[in-house]
């Protein structure tokens, strides 16, 4: 644990480009024997593929990999585990359907005569889930197991005898305060017997729990590495969230503090979903920009889809005008006047095959209902009046919107939003992979709106856009609503320390 | 529909020929049409007077005709499937929904239905069929193969059984009106064919001129966004299935009334593959996504050309199925960007090469 001891991994000035962009730049990271090292970063900062590069997933394009001191090449997964070195990725890669021998000991079972000894192999899996302290019919289908259960047996196929480092890439993600405290003694038990622990995780509360060293990654490049005790939270955060930009800042000045006196448009008193986020209370007013800040898997999608109607609520209940909503689903919120854009574009916003005149109506479509299409001349229009207002790059509205640049088809996610004519719009992640020119023009836009009456919730991971744009900002950590804070109290540094959960 | 073909004609004033042969060579829908070109021009080289057009009997005649004709529930039923398959479904079960349509009128007809009520049956079982597909597909959200497969496997049993309920020896009966509306005529043209144009066009109406298509083809392409957009995607998707079996049930209704005989064991036998097979060659995707109408009763005409072909040419029979999967992989390849690209690359090398 000293620094006088050989690390057990060691990477020196690893550099990795995906086409024009550049993953990794130059980044260290030391792993010593029997510690847990706790590597945290925002989306795209470099996590994954700094794991991928250990892992051998990927290769570096430059830099070293040392094993206890000396150099070596790891070509594969399979080469990283000869290497003992053993990854457990986020979504549990096994098959419910099997048996839980099978799944530990899937794809190395142990051989007699070129044939699975499946005598052996129970026994191996017995004596795995054992070493975790884990005694359960290795003969039961996983499926019939819970997902920390799932998550445990994962581990347990990952630990063979030699493993010397394991990697756990959230592990804690869909696990509930009691399970996560199971899995931890695990941890720790692991880390006794002097197995070098990567530890990946959204909740900074856990990572202050298990891990002795914290490193921080932001856009590819090393920001910071220290033992746990020497990195506070406020110092952490900001790290991950880096103090760039302050000419936006000045732009919030400018807009200054209003107030809301009529009554909000939208109540959520006490809405909750377990495991998702925890009950929260928000009020949103006709004119008025809600930001939802937090890191990554704080609660920003959660928040935005329970109100939206996504996923439905365990508890509480939500206002519209102030009337209780009973039945919320997507299509009656659109028909209230409620408008989505989903941060996942591909997955949930477009429809690739469709043209972006088609994409553009959709919603506007689905709220006058299926008799009354709107004609051609109207379609005509409106996509026309949409392309050139968001400044939509394509030659034509009959282009499928899958021949479209990333950027270009956030748009049409966007203009569909607001072709559908929404009192309120939640936007997650509204300028996601969104060029600078462009994320301006977004932004004026929405300003715009808002002065018209448009009530807006943003749920953004980029702070800037968060303190640009927002009246009031709602703070989330852990799948908590921590706080909101108003009008100059908005700056990066209290929002900072909120999510840092400094007094 | 065919949207590609209409928008595009007006974008290509400036080119030079060999940009426009090269934008026509990369349009997935002129294929089918060269398919059908060719295999009716070789019919024309071959057979001289393929193409005449006679009045028999106050009936037109002739091959062209004949094709028609005879594609007609083929291409009923594969109207059906383009509308399901743009869902990002299929339905296998089109063939058995005939033999229980077929079933279900030699019954009526021998219980005594008027025969306007008969046909008025039919088409219920039909909508019935497709209730229970649409349920297990839309509702209880089984994969639309394995669903569909039930009523494929069982559907026969249920017609040879319907067929048992009046003793089933001679399941064939006599109904000028349904017999007319099969094998007879409205002027010179055959009434099924001036039906299908009917069919066709009420079809058309009901899905394109309505925010229907719209909603078919947003459920096939992204399912997780057409509910976040407010699309009720099981109401889209069951209508899918009842449009699907009720078109499958006009067929049932014109193959029966043909043979004057319900058979459920070979009425209308494999007609699902020949109607999944016509959808891709007019340019559907069974990922779903998009419905060619227009081009999928192409897609018909290539097969049902083809068959004519094989029988008017005399070879044997036995012929007929492999080289109709010849014909059926040349055009599917031709479609494909990537084989495209391979046969350019391999021409272009032995131009070369020279």
């Amino acid at each position: 644990m000293t620094e006088t001891t050989t690390p057990r991994v060691e990477l020196t000035g690893i550099t990795k480009s995906f086409a024009a962009m550049r993953a990794l730049d130059h980044v260290d990271f030391k792993l010593y024997p029997g510690e847990v090292h706790a590597l945290l970063g925002e989306n795209g900062a470099g996590k994954s593929t700094l794991i991928k590069i250990m892992t051998g997933a990927v290769a570096a394009d430059e830099g070293e990999v040392r094993l206890d001191g000396a150099p070596v090449v790891i070509r594969s997964p399979g080469d990283a585990r000869e290497h003992g070195i053993s990854t457990v990725y986020q979504e549990v890669n096994l098959v419910p359907t099997m048996s839980v021998a099978k799944n530990v000991t899937l794809g190395r079972e142990p051989r007699k005569f070129g044939l699975v000894n499946w005598r052996a192999a129970r026994e191996r899996a017995r004596s795995r889930l054992a070493r975790l302290g884990l005694d359960i019919n290795v003969d039961a289908l996983l499926g019939t197991y819970s997902v920390a259960i799932q998550q445990l047996i994962a581990i347990a196929r990952a630990l063979e005898d030699d493993t010397r480092v394991l990697v756990l890439d959230e592990p804690t993600a869909s696990l509930d305060a009691n399970e996560t405290k199971t899995l931890f003694d695990i941890v720790r038990d692991l880390k006794a017997q002097g197995i070098a622990i990567v530890f990946i995780s959204h909740f900074l509360d856990q990572v202050y729990e298990i891990a002795d060293r914290i490193t921080v990654l932001r856009n590819g490049k090393l920001v910071g590495t220290a033992p746990t005790a020497e990195m506070p939270s406020m110092r952490l955060v900001s790290l991950m969230l880096g103090r760039e930009l302050q000419s936006v800042e000045q732009h919030r000045t400018a807009t200054g503090t209003r107030t809301f006196a009529d009554a909000p448009i939208l109540v959520a008193a006490g809405l909750g979903r377990r495991r998702s986020i925890a009950p929260f209370d928000l009020s949103l007013h006709a004119g008025e920009v809600i930001g939802l800040a937090g890191l990554l898997g704080s609660g920003r999608t959660e928040t935005a889809k329970l109100i939206f109607g996504v996923s439905r609520p365990d508890t509480g209940e939500l206002k519209l005008d102030g009337v209780t909503v009973s039945v919320h689903s997507p299509r009656q919120s659109i028909r209230r006047g409620i408008a989505f854009c989903p941060e996942d574009r591909k997955a949930e916003g477009l429809f690739l095959d469709l043209t972006v005149r088609e994409n553009i109506m959709m919603a506007l479509q689905t709220k006058r209902g299926w008799l009354s299409q709107l004609t051609f001349d109207e379609r005509e229009r409106i996509a026309r009046e949409m392309i050139k207002a968001l400044a939509i790059a394509t030659p034509d509205a009959d282009k499928p919107v899958g021949q479209l640049s990333g950027g270009n088809q956030q748009k049409v996610v966007l203009a569909r939003a607001l072709v559908s004519q929404p009192r309120i719009l939640v936007l997650d992640e509204p300028t996601r992979g969104i060029d600078v020119g462009a994320h301006a023009d977004v932004v004026t836009l929405i300003r715009r709106l808002c002065t018209e009456g448009l009530a807006l919730l943003v749920a953004s991971s980029e702070l800037d856009e968060i303190v640009a744009v927002s009246d009031r900002v709602a703070v989330l950590r852990d799948r908590k609503k921590v706080g909101e804070i108003v009008g100059d109290e908005i700056t990066r540094d209290n929002i900072i320390q909120m999510i840092a959960g400094a007094p | 529909m065919t949207q590609e073909s209409t928008t595009t004609t007006a974008a290509v004033a400036g080119p030079s020929m060999g940009q426009r042969l090269r934008w026509l060579v990369a349009q997935r829908a002129l294929w089918p049409f060269v398919a059908l070109a060719l295999i009716l021009a070789i019919n024309g080289i071959v057979s001289p007077g393929f193409f005449n057009v006679r009045i028999v009997e106050g009936r037109l005649f002739g091959n062209v005709i004949d094709i028609l004709y005879r594609g007609m529930p083929t291409a009923m039923v594969a109207l059906g499937m383009a509308i399901v398959i743009g869902t990002r479904g299929i339905d296998l079960s089109v063939g058995a929904i005939i033999a229980i349509c077929g079933a279900m009128i030699a019954w009526r007809i021998q219980a005594g239905d008027p025969h306007w009520v008969v046909l008025l049956i039919a088409l219920a079982t039909g909508l019935l069929c497709g209730l229970w597909n649409g349920f297990l597909v839309a509702i209880l959200g089984i994969q639309p193969i394995i669903a569909t497969l039930i009523l494929m496997t069982s559907g026969r049993g249920i017609g040879l059984m319907i067929n048992l309920i009046y003793g089933g020896t001679n399941p064939s009966f006599e109904s000028p009106f349904l017999q007319w509306l099969s094998v007879g005529r409205i002027g010179l043209v055959p009434t099924r064919i001036v039906m299908g144009v009917i069919v066709f066009l009420a079809l058309w109406t009901f899905i394109r001129r309505t925010a229907l298509g719209l909603f078919l083809e947003a459920v096939g392409s992204n399912p997780a966004a057409a509910d976040l957009t407010g699309i009720n995607s099981r109401i889209v998707k069951y209508a899918a299935y009842l449009l699907c079996a009720l078109l499958a049930a006009w067929a049932g209704v014109i193959v029966t009334a043909d043979t004057h005989t319900s058979d459920p064991v070979s009425q209308g036998l494999f007609v699902e593959l020949d109607a999944i097979l016509a959808v891709v060659i007019g340019g559907g995707s069974l990922a779903g996504g998009r419905i060619y109408l227009a081009m999928t009763v192409v897609g018909v005409l290539v097969i049902q050309a083809l068959t004519t072909t094989i029988l008017t040419s005399g070879l044997p029979p036995e012929y007929n199925l492999v080289v109709k999967a010849c014909v059926v992989l040349a055009v599917l390849l031709l479609q494909s960007e990537n084989a495209r690209a391979a046969i350019w690359i391999f021409f272009a090398r032995g131009r070369s090469a020279k």
